[in-house]
């Protein structure tokens, strides 16, 4: 499909973009090693993505419940996109991989698993992830895979909003009232620990690293909270200190909410399987 | 307004424009609260750009804008009507003028 086609001088047409369909039905077939990784950068964004639709209805004013499920759409399209591609080598759907996996399955990292907390909380963890998933995806566009690097050019355009969005309001709770001075300090300090997880070099992906397909993520660190640093500073605020939190694999051996999260997406699919709407 | 006012109501109300394509105007889309006009694109951004509408929005506080009374339609408007003489219609095209 070319970008030309549907273009038109003077009516936006809805444009071209990769979809999970599209990675389905490529044929293109990732190997186990891929599709390890593929799902540990699809489930963060499933996770992130089912914690942050929470807000839809609860969030403190109309126009942040639509920013706040946008992003969370974005993520969900993200998943969808990595999980598709994982599915691919073992024969298995989106739909099965996230709805159908057991807790001690999935690898996610505890910064997106964590509750919401309060606003400032939430605004916190989208300011370490999309800070994170941004320096990735721009080095995973270079990834020797054609499907990861199509997937992180997509993902790429909608990051960069995702880190506005939280950058914008980082300033504003930081430097608006003692209160949301307050609130924002507490919510970055409580996340803080969780952040390191983000940049573990397990073996699997440090050996696709080696071939130029993933990003290491010990790479990422260095560059992440140098800009986080900057941004927190900016915003008035005390950049956290507190030592990494054990336990850094992604098997949830040590994490205290992924089995409620699975709880609640995965009902309607596990008691009505194979279900149509 | 008064410093005891809620501020979690008090998001003032601002007029979104967008812009379709290239030599086209700003067109009214709707209206958005916001505390800031940074915040205020950021949600017009997602409100009424989601299907790639636009490529390029204007955020005008409500209140800045003026805007004429519903009740003098009368004086305000309708006295244009009658007056052809203001539509190029009117005028009879002159012979021998060429690419009129």
């Amino acid at each position: 499909m070319s970008f030309a086609t549907n273009d038109s001088a003077t009516k936006q047409s809805a444009g071209v973009a990769i979809t999970a369909e599209e990675i389905a039905e490529s044929g293109s077939t990732a190997s186990e090693a891929v599709a390890n990784y593929a799902v540990q950068l699809g489930d963060d964004a499933l996770m992130l993505g089912q914690r942050l639709s929470w807000w839809i209805s609860r969030a403190p004013e109309l126009e942040e419940d639509i920013a706040l499920g946008n992003i969370a759409l974005d993520l969900v399209g993200h998943a969808r996109f990595f999980l598709t591609y994982a599915g691919t080598a073992w024969g298995k759907t989106e739909d099965q991989l996230a709805y159908l996996r057991d807790e001690e399955e999935f690898r996610s990292a505890r910064l997106v698993e964590a509750e919401n907390g309060d606003f400032a909380k939430t605004i916190a963890r989208q300011l370490y992830y999309s800070f994170y998933s941004y320096e990735l995806y721009t080095r995973l566009v270079d990834s020797k895979d054609e499907t990861l690097s199509a997937i992180a050019n997509k993902a790429l355009k909608e990051v960069l909003y995702h880190q506005d969005h939280a950058a914008v309001w980082l300033n504003r709770l930081g430097l608006g009232t003692e209160e949301s001075a307050r609130r924002m300090q507490a919510g970055l300090d409580e996340l803080w620990p969780y952040v390191g997880e983000l940049f573990y070099d397990d073996e699997n992906t440090a050996e696709l690293a080696g071939q130029g397909i993933a990003v290491l993520p010990s790479s990422l660190e260095e560059p992440t909270l140098e800009r986080i640093t900057r941004a927190i500073t900016e915003a008035g605020l005390e950049v956290p200190t507190s030592p990494t939190a054990r336990g850094l694999d992604r098997s949830g051996a040590t994490s205290e909410w992924r089995g409620y999260i699975l709880a609640e997406m995965q009902v309607l699919a596990r008691r009505y399987p194979e279900a149509q709407w | 307004m008064t410093e005891n006012t809620s501020t979690s109501n008090a998001w003032p109300l601002w007029e979104v424009f967008v812009r379709a394509s290239r030599g086209l105007s700003h067109v009214h889309a709707g209206s958005l609260h916001a505390p800031d006009a940074t915040m205020a694109l950021r949600n017009a951004r997602d409100l009424y750009t989601r299907r790639n509408e636009g490529t390029s929005v204007w955020v005008v506080p409500a209140e800045a804008i003026a805007a004429s009374d519903p009740d003098s339609k009368g004086g305000f408007f309708e006295s244009a009507q009658g007056k052809s003489y203001r539509h190029a219609t009117y005028y009879q095209q002159s012979e021998g003028v060429p690419h009129l």
